[in-house]
């Protein structure tokens, strides 16, 4: 399991280099989604299996189609065509299709190696972090709804064009 | 058992990323680059919650973790909604062009 660890911490550095020097930020954005899949491989190796599902669904899943949603938005018009037809060069995959495929023969060398090779740490199971995060922690949940509701009013206040936006809110 | 992963390890990758996405953050001028920088340094902080979770055998690192999540979530809308009224105002994505913003 060692070896899983260092191969995957390998691969989430270099693809995180490649992804803050990349100059498009589709293929950054390609590079980072495959840095958070290799930590969520060094999550499982840690002992942390429902973070390492967390981080896909949420990190990868979630978040990163955020991204992807601004960089549509962003790039509307016709010149949008032919940067695509630019952007989807064979090149541009090779590298992050290279680190995803040293991460899946990772993933599989996991899931037939024997059991016992999961315990390598100690494992963390997720009725645990429920039993921990619904009991001292409760207060910090709701907290956390605060933060999330926060984050969505002020998207959607500065999300909105700067001339329907004026006169309907109170503070502007 | 198989000998486990030393914490040290573990904080040495939470350090590295950290400090790559410090150097996107310093270096890059586009903003959307500065985000993604700031992703990555969330994500750090969140491997170094784990690894010392799993370290001492504690629910709370990942518990962290989750809050890591939640607040990354509510940065993330409220950053890409200051990223788009910036690329509405001043049609660039350069965070320098925000510095002549006056009143």
């Amino acid at each position: 399991m060692n070896v899983v660890f260092y191969i995957s911490a390998a691969v989430a550095i270099v693809s995180t280099a490649l992804a803050i020097t990349r100059m498009n930020a589709v293929h950054a954005l390609l590079y980072l989604i495959v840095s958070l899949l290799a930590v969520a491989l060094v999550f499982y190796v840690l002992g942390a299996p429902f973070v390492a599902a967390l981080e896909v669904i949420i990190y990868a899943g979630a978040i990163m189609v955020l991204f992807l949603f601004v960089v549509m938005m962003l790039n509307l018009g016709p010149e949008s065509v032919e940067q695509e037809q630019q952007w989807v060069k064979w090149y541009v995959w090779v590298g992050p299709v290279f680190l995803a495929g040293i991460l899946i023969i990772e993933l599989i060398y996991i899931l037939l190696g024997e059991r016992s090779l999961l315990a390598g740490n100690h494992n963390v199971s997720p009725t645990q972090v429920a039993v921990t995060l619904f009991g001292p922690y409760l207060l910090g949940v709701e907290l956390a709804s605060m933060v999330l509701l926060a984050g969505l009013i002020g998207a959607n206040r500065l999300g909105r064009g700067s001339t329907s936006g004026r006169g309907k809110g109170k503070d502007r | 058992m198989t000998a486990s992963v030393p914490v040290e390890h573990s904080l040495f990758l939470a350090a590295i990323l950290f400090v790559l996405g410090l150097v996107g953050v310093l270096a890059r001028r586009n903003v959307m680059f500065i985000l993604l920088s700031i992703e990555v340094m969330f994500n750090a902080a969140g491997i170094a919650f784990v690894a010392a979770g799993s370290e001492w055998a504690q629910a709370d690192g990942q518990v962290m973790f989750m809050f890591i999540l939640a607040v990354t979530a509510a940065e993330v809308a409220v950053g890409l909604a200051l990223l788009l009224r910036l690329y509405r105002h001043f049609t660039t994505l350069n965070i320098d062009a925000a510095s002549k913003m006056r009143g």
